[in-house]
């Protein structure tokens, strides 16, 4: 009990007449709190361009780089700002194989992006349900799914993609499902907490007096409260997704070669970067540190604006 | 309110505690919270006042003040507090230390604001000694046994050793109540301390309050919400509401002949003094905010009195002897 | 489904849960290694509880922490399932009814909890809170929901045009308001009122208190009302049921009971229970604190703070037997 406490309990006993007038959804309240740090907003903003950029490669690029007739092997290896045969500037330089590199990252940052994006939500889903479903059945079914989830996370992530990748074999849709298989548990664990504690407010117990069937209360009651750290979880974990993708793509694993994605790039330059040739490998890095920078910074601040306890 | 000593019977005894026209406010985001907003009274040595109020009104920021243990966005913004001959608004931090816990105590609502969950209860006692006086630690643990001994613990021993989540509520309480008497303190601010209590063991932790007071001569702000407990229990009483003190006087006289129209009422929405089955009389609305107070009796709104001359904030004043209250209609009629 | 006259509209026979812990693979483990036995823990939250209450009665519930009104509150209110006994509405068990018959005595009874804060779904508009569960259940077509919403929402206090509202940009008066309003919208005939003011400012309370009073007459509606705060008890209710660690120890007519208690815990309750009071009063508390209930004392219950208890008391719990017409009480004074 601080004493800013009796702040804001007056504050939340003022007759709604004096409030504001325009109508406060939480998401409003969260939009507003959320943008008061600089740093957030600025990240925000970052992630917002970097987005944009991935969806609008193809508009934008000089040339599409998994089209082996518009790249030229003979231009390989040329540095930032050197010209092209076919008349645009290599602003970055072109990589090993004669891609543009600002071609070749805006279509890498697309598939990471999507990678990375679609696991995180599918793993999201999936672990949201066996966290929800343990959480209020409670007794076996409860020890049980969590036992799974404890065993999953006791692996580390790599180990276990990299296995799946083995016996699944290489291409976009494995790599989604090795992503999957080592993110849904963190998911799990987050619910099933968020939502027993949910469940021991008086709000449940109301809603089991009213006759509500366990489907409506899991759902329409339960759901909506365990969003927020389920969201604050799910940016960080695209942040891991996107990272653990560049990991595996890196080691050879990851996508196949025609399809590069940052990671693969990261790898392909590395070894010509003692030969002075950096921009192969240090562009697509600059860029995927800032993407996971920038998911992960937005995270942070989602994290502390929906923690009801530090809120103002 | 301006000095009380001007037109209210001077108290019997010389005041240990002088608070003159405090004013604390919240700098935040929002605006100005005037949470406290020129409160003065006085208690003197071995006396209990009672400050009472509902939630909002400022009665906890009162005490917190008076300890200097208001953070920011919140300061003391006015007037002074006279304790010991020395003023201890913009007093410097070390002196304040020095004075809280030796001189001046404080007993919280919830004594595991008062307990570190994870000491032993003679560890955080010997604590509360040492940091005020150097003595052995040997004797300290000695003082805290009989500490606990006079608040009424059964085995101090036993109970010296324990944890406490060990403890029931009551006996934390009492072990709060031990540290707070612990160095023999002038004055001891209780901020709602029956409150979380059930009515059995609330009944002894006032009983054991009233005790430790006769006994050592300590001055006592009992802060509550209770009009029952304060009555049963102050010499004097203080309402409170919104951040000022609207009405001041003996326990008896408040309660008995109220003449402030909020202290009407107050009494009025209590239960127990009102017929069964009856509709208790409410006071309409609700507490003004203290962001954006009307201009004015901040009472105005509700007040069955209100008038014309109630746009003016009212001042202090002493229609009967002993009595103050910061009204212009207030109901003379009740008082002799 | 209607009863038949002088059917008590809820009646509780026999009604006891037992909250079991039972020793976790730690605790066997070392068992079987030799320490103490590892036993299951079990708290006798209720322990044979037996009482009607008839239509239109308010019946009162008041004990302190551990007693376990809370628990045999939701045992009425069908939220838990009793380990032994049965409820009976309308003169028929609760458990033995299926289908419709089952869904309409659950909804006959409703309840309203204590905290304002964390009763309403926070992701919820007060709408929505209000009017889910009368369309889910068809209780009201589709054409006049909004107006069936706005008149419940009216009748409670609370302006309709801030139904789109979320709970937290309301009061705590008024999210009480809110949720007798839930619970009203399914129609029910019993409400469970637990603990419903106790959060509330004193002034609020009395709002609550005049709403309940109001609602009674206007719906008809029957109550069991539990709290700590004898007062307010006093001042709605027309019968009393005082509970002491999971047992009944006395009941009987408010007024009775207040002039006259029997139980000696009845009296040491209503001794120690502050009230106004125009002077001081010293306090003179039984001893002693409230047993935890997992570790009840054995015979009554109350024997080892009870100033008159004998050697009968210790080995043999004593039987609620009647004493007067309307009165019971469960103590060995009262011979038999």
């Amino acid at each position: 009990m601080s004493v800013l406490d009796t702040g804001t309990r007056i504050e939340a006993d003022r007759a709604p007449a004096a409030a504001a007038a325009a109508e406060e959804t939480p998401l409003r309240r969260l939009a507003a709190d959320f943008f008061e740090s600089r740093v957030a907003a600025a990240a925000f903003a970052l992630l917002c361009v970097i987005i944009a950029l991935a969806l609008l490669a193809p508009a934008i690029v000089p040339q599409n780089p998994y089209n082996l007739a518009e790249v030229d092997v003979l231009d390989s290896r040329l540095p930032p700002g050197s010209r092209a045969m076919a008349g645009y500037t290599y602003w970055l330089g072109t990589d090993g194989a004669g891609r543009d590199l600002v071609s070749a990252m805006l279509y890498g940052l697309r598939i990471s992006l999507a990678v990375g994006v679609v696991s995180c939500l599918i793993a999201t889903v999936i672990g949201a349900a066996v966290g929800l479903v343990a959480a209020y059945a409670g007794g076996r079914v409860e020890s049980l799914l969590m036992r799974l989830v404890d065993l999953q996370l006791s692996f580390p992530a790599i180990l276990i993609a990299l296995m799946l990748i083995a016996i699944l074999g290489k291409g976009v849709d494995k790599i989604i499902i090795a992503l999957v298989t080592v993110q849904w548990a963190y998911y799990a664990r987050t619910v099933r907490g968020t939502a027993l504690a949910e469940m021991n407010k008086e709000y449940v117990e109301a809603a089991r007096c009213l006759g509500f069937g366990h489907a409506r209360i899991l759902f329409r009651q339960i759901l909506p409260n365990v969003l927020p750290p389920l969201i604050v979880v799910a940016t960080v974990q695209a942040a891991h997704a996107v990272a653990l993708e560049a990991t595996l793509s890196f080691l050879g694993v990851g996508l196949p070669r025609t399809e590069p994605s940052l990671g693969l790039l990261i790898a392909n330059g590395f070894e010509y970067m003692l030969s002075g040739k950096y921009w192969i490998s240090f562009f697509p890095g600059v860029v995927l540190l800032a993407t996971i920078m920038a998911i992960n910074l937005v995270g942070d601040q989602l994290r502390d604006v929906l923690n009801p306890r530090l809120r103002r | 309110m301006t000095a009380p000593a001007a037109a209210a019977e001077p108290l019997a005894r010389p005041a240990t505690l002088e608070v003159a026209d405090l004013r604390t406010h919240f700098f935040t985001k929002a605006g100005v919270v005037k949470a406290v907003d020129g409160v003065s009274f006085a208690v003197a040595a071995g006396e209990v006042l009672g400050l009472v109020g509902e939630s909002g009104c400022g009665k906890s920021v009162t005490g917190y003040s008076i300890l200097g243990l208001v953070d920011p966005p919140g300061r003391i913004v006015s007037g002074s507090i006279c304790f010991a001959g020395r003023d201890l608004v913009g007093a410097p931090e070390e002196e304040l230390r020095r004075l809280r816990g030796s001189r001046i105590a404080m007993i919280f609502q919830d004594p595991m604001m008062t307990l570190n969950p994870v000491l032993r209860v003679d560890t955080q006692m010997v604590e509360a000694i040492l940091a005020h006086r150097s003595i052995g630690r040997r004797a300290a643990r000695e003082l805290a046994r009989e500490a606990l001994a006079q608040v009424g613990i059964p085995a101090p021993e036993r109970r010296l050793r324990a944890y406490p989540h060990e403890l029931s509520g009551g006996m934390r309480q009492r072990v709060a109540i031990a540290i707070a008497f612990i160095n023999a303190p002038d004055l001891v601010i209780a901020d709602e301390p029956t409150t979380a209590l059930d009515v059995t063991i609330q009944a002894q932790i006032l009983h054991l309050a009233q005790e430790l007071c006769r006994k050592t001569g300590t001055a006592m702000i009992w802060i509550s919400h209770d009009l029952a407990v304060v009555s049963s229990l102050a010499d004097r009483v203080a309402v409170m509401y919104a951040g000022t003190i609207v009405e001041q006087g003996r326990a008896g006289d408040v309660v008995g002949a109220p003449l402030h129209p909020y202290t009407r009422g107050l009494l009025g929405s209590v239960p127990s003094a009102v017929a069964r089955g009856v509709r208790l009389a409410q006071i309409p609305g609700m507490t003004p905010s203290l962001l954006d107070l009307p201009p004015g009796c901040r009472f105005r709104a509700r007040c069955p009195r209100a008038g014309e001359d109630c746009g003016v904030e009212p001042t202090v004043s002493s229609p009967r002897p002993g009595r103050e209250v910061r009204c212009w209609r207030p109901h003379l009629e009740a008082a002799a | 489904m209607s009863a038949r006259a002088g059917t008590p509209l809820i009646e509780a026979q026999g009604l006891s849960k037992r909250f079991v812990k039972a020793p976790d693979l730690a605790e066997r483990a070392t068992a079987l290694l030799g320490s103490a036995a590892a036993r299951a823990e079990v708290v006798r939250a209720v322990d044979g509880v037996s009482f009607a209450v008839a239509k239109g009665e308010v019946v009162g519930l008041v004990g302190e922490s551990g007693c376990g009104k809370s628990t045999l509150g939701r045992l009425v209110a069908g939220l838990i399932e009793p380990s032994e006994g049965r409820v009976l509405f309308k003169g028929r068990d609760r458990a033995q009814l299926v289908g419709a018959e089952a869904k309409a005595a659950r909804l006959a009874v409703q309840m309203i909890f204590q905290d304002p804060y964390s009763s309403l779904n926070p992701r919820m508009r007060v709408s929505a809170i209000v009017g889910e569960a009368p369309l889910v259940h068809g209780l009201v077509p589709r054409a006049e929901h909004a107006a069936y919403l706005a008149d419940i929402l009216t009748r409670v206090g609370l302006d309709p045009a801030y139904a789109r509202r979320f709970p937290h940009q309301f009061s705590g008066g008024q999210r009480s308001r809110i949720g007798i309003a839930r619970a009203l919208a399914v129609r029910p005939e019993f409400l469970v009122c637990d603990e419903a003011i106790a959060a509330l400012d004193v002034s609020i309370q009395a709002q609550i208190v005049n709403l309940f009073l109001d609602l009674r007459e206007a719906y008809d509606l029957t109550y069991l009302f539990i709290s700590h705060d004898l007062g307010v008890v006093q001042h709605i209710s027309d019968r009393i049921l005082i509970m002491y660690l999971g047992r009944i120890v006395e009941t009987a007519p408010t007024a009775e009971l207040f002039a006259a208690p029997n139980h000696p815990y009845t009296r040491a309750l209503l001794a120690e229970v502050p009230r106004i009071s125009l002077e001081k009063r010293s306090f003179r508390p039984i001893e002693g604190e409230i047993p935890s209930p997992l570790d009840p004392p054995p015979g009554c219950h109350f024997h080892p703070r009870c100033p008159f208890a004998m050697a009968r008391c210790r080995s043999e719990a004593p039987a609620l037997v009647s004493i007067a017409p309307g009165r019971a009480s469960a103590c060995h004074l009262n011979g038999g």
